[in-house]
């Protein structure tokens, strides 16, 4: 089990989160404007990172905030996390 | 090819079985060939046996990092079935399954496919509407299935817990008879004897780094053993499919995450089939040695890392002493983790990709050992003539263009 680091929290275990995906992806601002590949690009593509991954995690079981992570996706060590809105430290 | 027969066993037995020759040959890669395919899981090794036999092209080299059947062909609970709701699908693990009828005898290696049919229960109303809509789909496809009632479901497997005040009741079940499980290691090492002797270069240990391009068309491939030049690539690494397509500077509508199993102690014989259950979410069967083989989903975090979290172990274990008391003090042999590359439509992905001659056959996620033989019969007609097969002209990467998805979540939402 992984110990996850709420930036609110502080540790605890993964079973009280939820896993979100992959983070900082951007919703295309004009839709209409873009075609079925840009479109397609943003709802279904990833970068699957084997390597130092930035995700989103929710505290589902404890303060229910959304965060972000950079997780090892080969070792599971979670480098850092902190609030959405905020830069990576 | 030295025949594996009763009497080969015979005769080598008069000599101490000493003389038995390699399986296949330690092939050293030569500078350029016709197709090279990266991954040597069953796949992979099924697609180079098949392109030697059906279509007579042997100038192919299988490259794969590990060792032959290291990946999830040796690593998943090798439940085989066809009962896919949408006709591509169907028509897809169908052909699959009609392959494993016959595979022992084609690739002379006994591959132990066992159909013991499949049970995927049902637990509530809705549960049992679906059952009934995927079977009603099976059967207009010619894919065999019934619905069977709670009685039916308990005299097949006589230790279910029935009982109507259990928290998730045994409503009902779809039973597929031809359904079974294989052998994984033997599909692998099979696949690998028989490609090598219509003249198919095996290479283990010698990993993928680069993909070679020249106008937008493949080259070839980098590899640890260096350069080595090909007209058409053909990609199947499952858990690895994104890292191979960043090489070759795409994306792919895919995640990779561990899928987690486990073995028990052996048992006298006791289940003679193979159950699932989408809503209790475990699914168990019972091997040859007597070890019950038992699984359930992946865990939800993005991993490469062949181990997942015991909580999601806790979640299957849970699970099965829910459905089958019987089984509480049952003490567990073995764990382990492969990595899965699931899609947004849980189907996979065969085909082209935007870089001419280069065709990836990944996305197989949870399910894909039953796919084994069909999935290298489609994929070695792809990279025969260039175009997709019949079969696999559903499942390409513009279908996350177009919206036309295959989504098979219902039938393959448990695992496999
Ligand atoms: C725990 C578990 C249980 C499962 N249970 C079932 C089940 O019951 N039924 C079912 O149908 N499916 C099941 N699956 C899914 C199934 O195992 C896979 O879909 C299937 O085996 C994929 O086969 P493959 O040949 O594509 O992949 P693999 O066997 O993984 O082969 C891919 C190969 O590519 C190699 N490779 C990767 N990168 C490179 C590189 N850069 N260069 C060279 N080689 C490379 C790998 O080493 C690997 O050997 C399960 C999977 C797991 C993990
Ligand atoms: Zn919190």
């Amino acid at each position: 089990m992984l110990l996850i680091t709420c930036p609110w929290c502080g540790p605890r275990d993964e079973s009280e989160f939820s896993y979100g995906g992959e983070a900082d992806i951007v919703r295309p601002p004009e839709p209409e404007a873009i075609d079925d590949a840009a479109w397609a690009d943003y709802v279904f593509m990833r970068t699957n990172t084997r390597g130092l991954h930035r995700e989103q995690w929710v505290h589902a079981h404890g303060c229910r905030r959304w965060f972000k992570a950079e997780r090892d996706t080969v070792t599971y060590d979670i480098r850092a996390t902190w609030p959405m809105n905020e830069e990576a430290p | 090819m030295q025949s594996y027969s009763i009497f080969s066993l015979a005769r080598h037995a008069l000599s101490g079985h000493k003389n038995w020759r390699p399986a296949w040959r330690a092939a050293t890669p030569r500078r350029r060939y016709k197709v090279i395919i990266v991954g040597g899981g069953g796949h992979g090794l099924a697609t180079a046996y098949y392109l030697a036999k059906v279509h007579g092209i042997t100038d192919v080299a299988v490259l794969e990092k590990g060792w032959i059947g290291g990946g999830n062909t040796g690593r998943n609970t090798t439940i085989v079935r066809s009962n896919y709701l949408w006709d591509g699908s169907a028509a897809l693990y169908e052909k699959s399954l009609k392959l494993w009828e016959g595979l022992s005898q084609d690739i002379n290696y006994n591959v132990m496919y066992s159909q013991r049919g499949v049970l995927n229960l049902g637990h509530n109303l809705q549960d049992m509407r679906d059952i009934r809509r995927r079977v009603n789909a099976n059967r207009l496809n010619g894919i065999d299935g019934e619905v069977l009632d709670t009685a039916g479901v308990k005299q097949r497997v006589p230790f279910i817990n029935t009982s109507a005040d259990a928290r998730y009741p045994v409503l009902g079940a779809s039973w597929q008879p031809r359904a079974g499980i294989a052998r994984h290691d033997a599909v692998a090492w099979g696949y690998a004897r028989a490609a090598d002797d219509l003249g198919v270069d095996i290479i283990e240990n010698c990993e993928v780094t680069g993909v070679r391009r020249e106008h937008g068309r493949v080259v070839g491939v980098d590899t640890t053993h260096g350069e080595i030049g090909a007209d058409r690539v053909g990609v199947v690494v499952a858990g690895h499919a994104g890292v191979l397509a960043d090489m070759a500077g795409f994306r792919l509508p895919l995640e990779s995450h561990p899928l987690q199993a486990l073995v028990s102690e052996p048992l006298k014989p006791m289940l003679d089939t193979v159950v699932m259950s989408n809503a209790v979410h475990v699914y168990v069967s019972q091997s040859d040695k007597g070890e019950l083989v038992i699984g359930a989903g992946i865990d939800a975090y993005n991993g490469y890392g062949n181990r997942g979290s015991f909580q999601t172990m806790e979640h299957f274990l849970t699970a099965l002493i829910e459905l089958y008391p019987i089984f509480s003090r049952l003490r567990m042999l073995r764990h382990w983790g492969g990595i899965v590359d699931t899609s947004p439509d849980a189907s996979p992905i065969i085909g082209k990709t935007p870089v001419d001659g280069l065709y990836f056959n990944v996305g197989w996620g949870t399910g894909g050992f039953k796919a084994t033989p069909g999935s290298g019969w489609v994929f070695a007609h792809t990279l025969a003539t260039g175009e997709p097969h019949s079969i696999n002209a559903p499942f390409s990467l513009e279908r996350f263009h177009s919206g036309a998805l295959v989504d098979e979540h219902g039938a393959a939402a448990v695992a496999h």
